[in-house]
């Protein structure tokens, strides 16, 4: 993120004491909610899936909150104040599809099984070296990415408050760590719930107040025709902009292959971090419905990220001058604060900082509720100290997620020596998706994949994706815009498919009765069927239906928004 | 806090996010609805005549008296005897 030392002056908020204190009262209560919430806790499983207890509408909201990070809301609306509407493939196409995938197609598995994890799915479908492979590395990129959001939550509250950075990351590792040791995932989730509703509450207003100083849609229409982005960038397709793409074909054909299919199926299908929370629901119902719960939320943010942004590409001067000319003091990633700063009275101002900083929280939050499960149960308890009693578990889940923070708190200090390097590890850990749902979609449907298929296309499949992102990067490949990484996903999925259909016909597949539950032709299907009676009677609870609700809605959006 | 409104409650969930929620936006929907009221007209200028704090509060209060409304219509199923009855495998 560009928050740069020159940008300072220009974004610090004029905060009064009432904003504080209203910032203040949030810290509390998201406290409050890990000190409640450790009372339910009293077994393993009640720390790391919140004893599968929780209904659908808080595992969906929490779903999507825990996605709703620094750099989907200032990414996003930097994307808004440079593309216009084409921002909203990331929401209608990047990601709904494929939550509903999830929830009608994948969950069944995920839960029917009782597996505690995604890597443990891959322990029991594959075995051990597939399992250490996707374990490992998923912990790695766990732990560095929360040190990465760790530094952007400081970086942010540097230039907006003053704070110094140090003091500003180990005041929020503080907080972060006391609510997800002390609750564990039930104490994550229900403060990502509430950080859900306070982000809505701070860009709601900020939007609205946004379209007001503009002149209403009409008025923000008009600005946006005028600018130098001109008229396409109020219709989200082609998108020629936003892939690099200068024929309008090939542009659709990105975005829906690219961004629509490899990327988005593998970030949403495969990562625990948003799995995690569909499995701590309490029915096979419930944790089908939470992504597809998530996906109504989901179709709806991008109108209180993207139009504020599209509005601060108009409206704030700064930022006007920037797109005009490329230059300037400012940048896209800064449109969101510098709306803020321009718009809101204090009061209001409180409570939009709360919810900058609860969304900033709730990446962190997220990455260490799912590394210490991952590390607790898939490594710890399945390599190094077996057949311990749960309390030990338990007691090791909290000392993990110290260590996790510890960690993450040094990752922080070297990003913000290094701010690149992140850039370059975070879009390196994006690629670890592409091979693994390759390799999840055909073991889920196909019996014959083999243990060695399982490993072999996982290691090569990420070790292409990589292959591919050194050539882009070092221009032995001429990629534009988002192009490297739409062809480098798309690379890694398709080795992964094609080495392990060769691997799996050279060697020897497990044994049938070992993959009931695992595998689709060989579970009955009344297993992966939910049940349409007592607390998941309804038709408002049939997944399917709602799935098709929430399609019918995304099809709509695109025609209106085309 | 607000959740000592329930201390019998034996749930899986120990306590109702719900009813949190609503405590929040009840406060800063009061504290906004207050600063919308009494700040005048320099509170406007910034929003362009547009009294946001006015409004957030009032919305606010609205959003937290419609949790609250729900926690009394559709309470948390009390399930004495097993603390979670998926937890049973």
């Amino acid at each position: 993120m560009a928050v740069s030392v020159l940008a300072q002056e220009q974004l610090r908020l004029d905060a009064g004491p009432v904003d504080y204190v209203l910032l203040a009262l949030y810290f509390a209560f998201v406290l409050g909610i890990g000190y409640l919430a450790r009372r339910s806790v009293s077994t393993s499983l009640d720390f790391f899936l919140s004893g599968r207890a929780l209904p659908a509408w808080v595992t969906g909201l929490a779903f999507v909150a825990a996605n709703l990070g620094a750099i989907e809301i200032i990414g996003m609306s930097a994307n808004g104040a440079e593309y216009g509407m084409p921002t909203m493939h990331y929401f209608w196409v990047g990601a709904v599809p494929a939550m509903l995938f999830l929830g009608i197609v994948m969950m069944p598995f995920y839960y029917g099984s009782k597996v505690r994890s995604v890597p443990e799915f891959m322990l029991r479908r594959f075995g051990k070296p597939a399992h250490l492979v996707n374990g490992i590395s998923f912990a790695v990129a766990q732990v560095l990415i929360a040190g990465v959001n760790l530094y952007l939550l400081a970086s942010i509250v540097n230039v907006l408050l003053g704070w110094p950075l140090w003091l500003s990351v180990l005041v929020a590792a503080a907080i972060v760590l006391s609510y997800t040791a002390l609750g564990g995932l039930s104490a994550a989730i229900y403060n990502e719930v509430l950080q859900f509703f306070v982000i809505v509450a701070a860009l709601l207003p900020l939007t609205l107040a946004g379209l007001h100083k503009v002149g209403g849609w009409h008025g923000l229409v008009d600005k946006v025709s005028a600018s130098p982005g001109g008229p396409e960038q109020l219709s989200a397709w082609p998108a020629t902009e936003l892939t690099g793409f200068t024929n309008s074909f090939l542009s659709v054909l990105g975005v829906v292959f690219g961004l629509g299919f490899v990327l988005a199926f593998g970030y949403w299908t495969t990562n625990f971090v948003e799995v995690q929370r569909a499995m701590a629901s309490k029915s096979m119902s419930a944790a089908q419905r939470t992504p597809i719960i998530g996906a109504f939320p989901k179709l709806l943010i991008p109108f209180i990220v993207v139009i504020p942004g599209m509005v601060a590409g108009v409206a704030v001067q700064d930022l006007v001058a920037y797109k005009a000319t490329g230059q300037g003091a400012v940048d896209y990633n800064d449109a969101i604060l510098l709306l803020m700063r321009d718009l809101l009275p204090n009061g209001i101002l409180g409570v939009a900082l709360a919810g900058l900083l609860a969304s900033f929280m709730a990446g962190m939050a997220a990455n260490l509720s799912s590394f210490n499960t991952v590390f607790t149960y898939d490594i710890w308890q399945a390599y190094v100290v077996r057949d311990r009693p749960d309390d030990y578990y338990l007691r090791m889940g909290r000392w993990v997620t110290v260590g996790a923070t510890v960690l993450a708190v040094g990752t922080a200090f070297i990003a913000a020596g290094y701010e690149n390097l992140m850039d370059y590890l975070q879009q390196l850990f994006s690629f670890f998706n592409a091979p693994l749902f390759a390799t999840f979609i055909l073991g889920m449907f196909w019996k014959r994949m083999t243990p060695t298929a399982g490993w072999v296309g996982l290691v090569l499949g990420t070790a292409s994706a990589i292959t591919v992102y050194g050539l882009a990067e070092s221009e032995v490949l001429h990629l534009p815009g988002q192009g490297a990484s739409f062809v480098g996903a798309g690379v890694a999925f398709v080795v992964d498919i094609v080495l392990s259909v060769v691997v799996s016909l050279v060697t020897r597949p497990k044994p049938e009765e070992e993959l009931v539950g695992l595998v689709y032709s060989l579970t009955p299907k009344a297993n992966l069927q939910a049940s349409t009676s007592g607390e998941d009677a309804g038709w408002y609870r049939k997944p399917g239906l709602l799935a098709g609700i929430v399609l019918v809605i995304t099809i709509v959006l695109n025609i209106v928004f085309g | 806090m607000a959740t000592e409104i329930s201390p019998r409650k034996r749930t899986a969930g120990a306590f109702d996010i719900r009813l949190i929620i609503a405590a929040l936006f009840s406060i800063y929907g009061i504290v906004l609805t207050v600063m919308g009221a009494t700040g005048g007209a320099a509170e406007t200028v910034k929003s362009a005549g547009l009294n946001i704090n006015l409004y957030s509060g009032i919305g606010m209060l609205v959003f937290a008296a419609l949790f609250a409304l729900w926690v009394r219509l559709r309470p948390i199923v009390v399930e004495t005897e097993t603390s979670g009855a998926a937890a049973d495998d």
